[in-house]
């Protein structure tokens, strides 16, 4: 099994390596070398490289549907908000009467709007099976509904991209509104602890740090189990030549809608970890430019190769760390900047240039994908 | 007018949503008791105005080979489109066999269903081998689940492998089906036909780019599928369709000029007007 | 209006002193009279007052006219000098006990003088202020100017500007709910023979939501008889039947019923609510609500008006940020998600035009459209020729590298101007509003908007339909092989028809730099809007956008009242997710098979 997903799929496999090696190394520089040790990993970089984690889940997730079946989508940041948000209630629910209030069951902004008792959405939140359930549910049935009516009436290419940036829009303005019961502009925030672990302490942010590799390197086994099948093929027909697919006796839809439903649901998962991590969540992760920017990553990545997501996500947010720190004005030209280099010059991405590197050096006839 | 339709469609009072029908049930075999095994009555399609197809009848009986001539914007597309579902009929009737009927179905429920249908221009995927393409093509469940646990079984590897010779690219069965020539991915598209193990075939130009040699081995090929599947052959290479045509179906303007045997339709003066004519 | 022009002639001299120092001396004689009762003798004998109309320049003088011969007899002492009169009247207005300020206030109106309806009506409204009076110092007293010229603070006597604005320790000058009441009427009262018409049915309208006593009511009946204005006329009338609605005769409060179902004004619908539920008599009971009803009809209908007004305004607004995104993703099938940022170019250059010549809106606005139109067409020329010529083809890279572009424009304004948005300034014939009637009025600037709207799109289906470059245009986007094999240039097309697109962007700006903040970030809120409205109307086709862009603006207006403006912009949002379900090719599709494939 693990040899057909890992099979010809090098670039894969040194990912997969590099990222054991950080879940592997993190933990023990952050929690047993000392502070001074120059391998010490700050807690700081822990929660930075956490962070990283969630954007590589959600690159992998656009990039599935991208790179391998030709929808882009410009509004996946709804899926990762919406799952974050299912974790943001999960851990509002967990804060209990520590809130400022002290009211033992609402959040303190329905305190505020005067709310007598939890609206019927925020019911059951406060088991966490069910708050899981939720995050690969809620997400799930959006681009369900919202995929079946678009497949279904052939919508594709930029009308699509367009669709799913009012989609995601349309969440903002939604969440944005106070009576929403997500608390408006603040979104929720001020967590005190997940499964009664405090959110602050070293050793949970190094677990979930851990838990966001495990679940990245999980998913991109999935990924890559998915496209390797039958259905992968499958996939890249649908991608060259719908048409035919079609007559070839297969529902372009229904795997359009498959893929979509689960390129959602790993979107959500990106979002339910990066909540806990960053301590917030509000309606901004669901503005369209955080959508678009998402799309970067993939791109800059190489879309259309599952490791270059995750390169693409790594690469991209450590630019924007490093140059938001020490340049901030001059990020914005840079993004934009790679963005049209990026499309201009390097249409396969970084992995592009690996995979044409690796082609002059094994000088084999053909990489695994097209 | 599509509006209009669809209201229609809303108000009609023996069904009330389409997805709440019965599916079409192939696992019964195509009732063929009353002869045709595809069967079109006054069939009209019409793109703003243009009337492609204008009350068009044709009957196939099953197991026969059929060849549809007709000068350029006769409807022979049309009618393919009409019949694997990728354009609906404004008006009229498309059955398969005596029971299911071909409007209420999608492409891919009318493809699994049995009838195949190969494209004017080749169309292959392109991405993909040549093994890949007609593994793709492979009667088996397609559903989104089944695909992905896929395996082939030996016996469908050996029909894959029985195929490749038949088409003549079992030498190129691992390479990329977009580097091979027009006339390769025209009978690579055949071979995908043939793993779809259809009973109907429809056939849209499959001599075109294809060299002499070529040619007589798909007028073979083709002869030699009549009789268990029903071929239906659109062409304009007259040599072709004379030396394959048993029964000829002359479209004109979207209707049925003539119909019979090649030497009677080429002997006809309308077929002669309209169409011959240019030849000769 | 020679009329009044030959009234003024007629009377030459200086009649305006001569008149005060009558109204000042017969207050003299007459003291032992109610001072309401003389006001009615002094204006029935037939005081005339000059009129002016709407258009001459605005003035806050009236110019009391007064029949010298029927008057002279009376003249007895030598008047004093009215002035004085006047300037002692408001200071014992100002700084004098409840009751002395009753009586100044009255005296004030029998005084007549220009400002003092203006002083009243600053009294009311708390905008009469006094400084603390010292031996050395005396009060100062002070009028804080209203909505006819805010900001404005003067010296309440002389009406000289002061240049400070209120002095520190400066407090309104108090005053209770009967005097309230009081000054309601004085201060309508006063207005009732104001030289400007609106001013007459400002007063009118004040009187109305007053006591409408006996005194008041044969003030209108007198002003009635004199009136000229039209309008002036019809307030008054109003204001007359709503003071009948309490007659005793049920037949005269039938008959004002009857008169009041044409008017508009809130307080008319109150009091004839009042009259719906109180009247003694069951039938004018049952005509006031049929009179309400009325009423309430022609004010939903001028609430529609209103809400298709608006709704034809943010389609506009829609319009002019679309038609340009129409050009380069209709025609061209560009996705130029840096279109919103070519409208904060135009709206940056109409800033800086601004800046540079600050004493000239008008020409500045006007200079500023075909500078945007250059500017922006040349930013769209010079990105087709570097990016997106080589992305033809391509849609969904050519979005991510506009996208880019987006960035690079947004921080490139940020860093040369200012992260902070940019006031821009409207000439005065561009603010202020239309008012047709007391339920509907519509501002200007919109009403600019809707007509400049229509202008842009006028011409540019004039280039496209009627020019060799809206002609080489509709051909490369329809076949571009053909059109190059036929010696079109496709390559100069392309540029040129995005330097279009990007020029019409531009306008925008200067439009939209009207109606919103000018800023960074001011593209980015039209960008999603845009592009929804060229979905929804149809790629590939102008009247598509025109009908969608109207289409949304009114569908989002009807829906804001009862949904609250987000909610109606998020139904809007879902709306077209399931319009482009149903027709994924937009309102009107380009036909044809190729249009299939």
């Amino acid at each position: 099994m693990l040899t057909r997903l890992l099979l010809s799929d090098r670039g894969g496999l040194i990912i997969l390596a590099l990222l054991t090696a950080l879940i592997i190394y993190v933990p023990i520089g952050n929690l047993l070398l000392p502070a001074d040790s120059p391998l010490h990993v700050s807690t700081f970089t822990v929660t930075l490289l956490g962070k990283f984690l969630c954007f590589a889940l959600l690159a992998l997730a656009i990039d599935l549907i991208w790179g391998y079946a030709g929808i882009l989508s410009l509004g996946h940041g709804a899926f990762f908000g919406l799952g974050g948000y299912v974790m943001g209630m999960y851990l509002t629910r967990q804060i209990g009467d520590r809130g400022v209030y002290g009211h033992p069951e609402l959040p303190d902004f329905m305190v505020f709007m005067n709310y007598d008792s939890l609206p019927w959405y925020w019911q059951g939140f406060d088991q966490f099976w069910f708050a899981l359930l939720m995050v690969m549910l809620v997400p799930g049935l959006l681009a369900l509904v919202f995929g079946w009516m678009a497949f279904r009436s052939r919508v594709s290419g930029v009308y699509f991209a367009i669709i799913t940036q009012a989609l995601v829009f349309a969440l903002m303005l939604a969440f944005f509104r106070n009576e929403m019961g997500f608390g408006g502009n603040n979104g929720l925030t001020d967590f005190k602890d997940i499964l009664g672990f405090d959110i602050t302490a070293r050793q949970t942010r190094v677990t979930l740090f851990v838990i966001s590799g495990v679940c990245l390197i999980g998913a991109y086994l999935m990924c890559r189990f998915i496209i390797t099948s039958r259905f992968g093929r499958v996939l890249v027909a649908i991608r060259d030549a719908e048409s035919r697919t079609r007559f070839a006796g297969y529902q372009v839809e229904s795997y359009k809608l498959w893929l979509f439903v689960f390129s959602a649901m790993l979107a959500g998962i990106a979002g339910a970890l990066y909540v806990p991590q960053v301590g917030i969540i509000n309606p901004g992760e669901f503005s369209p430019i955080a959508s678009i920017e998402a799309v970067l990553w993939v791109a800059v990545g190489g879309r259309g190769s599952l490791f270059g997501a995750i390169i693409g996500a790594f690469s991209v947010n450590g630019a924007k760390t490093w140059f938001t720190t020490v340049y901030p004005e001059v990020w914005l030209f840079a993004l934009g900047t790679l963005f049209v280099l990026v499309t201009l010059f390097l249409p396969r991405g970084i992995a592009g240039i690996f995979r044409t590197l690796g082609q002059w050096t094994s000088r084999k006839p053909k990489g695994d994908e097209q | 007018m599509s509006l209009l339709k669809d209201t229609r469609a809303l108000m009609r009072r023996d069904q009330v949503f389409d997805f709440m029908l019965p599916p079409p049930d192939f696992e019964q075999p195509v009732d063929l008791s009353h002869g045709p095994i595809l069967y079109l009555e006054d069939v009209s399609v019409s793109f703003d105005g243009f009337r492609a197809l204008n009350r068009l009848n044709l009957a196939v009986d099953a197991g026969e080979l059929r060849c549809i001539i007709g000068p350029n914007g006769a409807g022979k597309t049309t009618m393919m489109d009409a019949i694997t579902g990728k354009t609906r009929a404004d008006e009229g009737q498309i059955y398969f066999g005596q029971r299911i009927d071909l409007q209420k179905l999608s492409e891919y429920q009318i493809a699994r269903g049995g009838i195949g249908r190969k494209f004017q221009k080749p169309t292959v995927f392109e991405a993909l081998g040549v093994f890949e393409n007609l593994e793709l093509s492979l009667a088996s469940d397609k559903s989104t689940w089944a695909s992905l646990g896929f395996r082939l079984r030996p016996d469908q590897r050996d029909r894959m492998d029985e195929v490749l010779q038949l088409i003549g690219l079992g030498t190129q069965r691992d390479r990329q089906a977009g580097t091979l020539s027009h006339g390769q991915k025209q009978w690579l598209e055949i071979g995908m036909l043939l793993m779809q193990n259809p009973m109907v075939l429809l056939v849209d130009e499959p001599v075109a780019g294809m060299t002499a040699e070529e040619t007589e081995r798909t007028a073979e090929l083709l002869t030699s599928l009549a009789g268990r599947h029903t071929v239906i052959v659109v062409e304009h290479d007259m040599a072709f369709v004379r030396s394959i045509a048993r029964r000829v179906t002359v479209l004109h303007q979207g209707s049925v000029l003539a119909e019979g045997s090649m030497d009677r339709v080429s002997s006809d003066p309308r077929v002669i007007e309209v169409y011959l004519g240019e030849e000769t | 209006m020679p009329e009044s022009h030959g009234r003024v002639a007629a009377c030459p001299g200086p009649e305006l002193p001569l008149s005060m120092g009558l109204s000042v001396m017969m207050k003299r004689l007459l003291e032992s009279l109610s001072a309401w009762v003389m006001l009615g003798a002094f204006i029935v004998p037939g005081v005339l007052w000059a009129e002016s109309s709407v258009e001459e320049e605005p003035s806050d003088m009236a110019l009391p006219l007064v029949d010298i011969q029927d008057m002279s007899a009376e003249i007895e002492p030598p008047a004093p000098d009215p002035e004085a009169v006047f300037a002692e009247q408001v200071d014992r207005l100002a700084t004098g006990n409840l009751r002395e300020r009753r009586e100044m206030a009255e005296a004030l109106v029998e005084g007549g003088h220009p400002r003092a309806g203006m002083i009243l009506n600053a009294l009311l409204e708390g905008r009469l202020l006094t400084t603390w009076s010292t031996p050395e110092t005396p009060a100062l007293i002070i009028l804080q100017r209203g909505e006819d010229a805010p900001g404005r603070v003067e010296q309440a006597v002389t009406g000289e500007v002061l240049a400070d604005g209120v002095p520190s320790g400066a407090r309104a000058v108090p005053i209770n709910n009967p005097m309230r009441n009081l000054l309601r009427d004085l201060a309508a009262m006063a207005d009732m023979n104001h030289a400007l018409p609106q001013r007459r049915i400002l007063a009118s309208e004040r009187l109305m939501r007053g006591s409408l006593g006996p005194e008041q009511m044969a003030l209108i009946e007198s002003r009635l008889l004199v009136e000229e204005h039209p309008r002036v006329i019809d307030a008054l009338e109003i204001t007359q039947a709503v003071g009948l609605l309490r007659h005793e005769d049920a037949q005269v409060r039938l008959e004002s019923l009857e008169r009041l179902r044409g008017s508009l004004l809130a307080v008319v619908r109150s009091t004839v609510g009042a009259v719906a539920e109180q009247d003694p008599d069951p039938i004018v009971r049952q005509h006031a609500v049929e009179t309400l009803e009325a009423i309430q009809t022609r004010i939903a209908f001028y609430r529609f008006t209103e809400n298709l007004f608006f709704g034809l305004s943010l389609g506009s607004v829609l319009l002019l940020a679309a038609l340009g995104l129409a050009i380069t993703f209709g025609v061209m099938g560009v996705i130029n998600m840096a279109h919103g940022e070519l409208i904060m170019i135009g709206a940056y250059t109409t800033w800086f035009l601004q800046t540079l010549m600050p004493g000239n809106l008008t020409t500045a606005l006007l200079l500023a459209i075909p500078a945007a139109f250059l500017i922006s067409g040349l930013v769209g020329v010079a990105m087709e020729r570097g990016i997106i010529q080589f992305l033809y083809g391509r849609p969904l890279e050519t979005l991510l590298a506009t996208f880019g572009l987006s960035l690079i424009l947004q921080q490139a304004v940020r860093s040369l101007f200012s992260p902070l948005n940019q006031a821009v300034a409207s000439p005065e014939w561009i603010s202020g509003s239309l008012a047709v009637n007391p339920v509907l009025s519509l501002t200007w600037n919109r009403i600019y908007i809707l007509i400049f709207a229509l202008l842009v799109f006028l011409a540019l289906l004039l280039i496209l339909k009627r020019t060799t470059l809206g002609l080489k245009v509709r051909a490369v986007s329809q076949n571009r092989a053909m059109a190059r094999s036929l010696g079109v240039r496709a390559s100069w097309v392309d540029a040129m028809t995005f330097g279009l697109g990007a020029g019409i962007a531009g306008v925008a700006g200067v439009a939209l730099a009207q109606l919103t903040n000018v800023g960074p970030n001011m593209g980015q809120s039209y960008i999603v809007d845009s592009f929804m409205v060229v979905v929804f109307g149809g790629v590939g086709n102008i009247w598509g956008t025109f009908v969608g862009a109207l289409g949304l603006g009114v569908m989002t207006k009807f829906m804001e009242p009862f949904a609250g403006a987000v909610l109606a912009k998020i139904f809007v949002l879902i709306f077209i997710i399931l319009f482009i379900q149903y027709r994924p090719r937009g309102l009107f599709p380009q036909k044809g098979r190729s249009a299939e494939a």
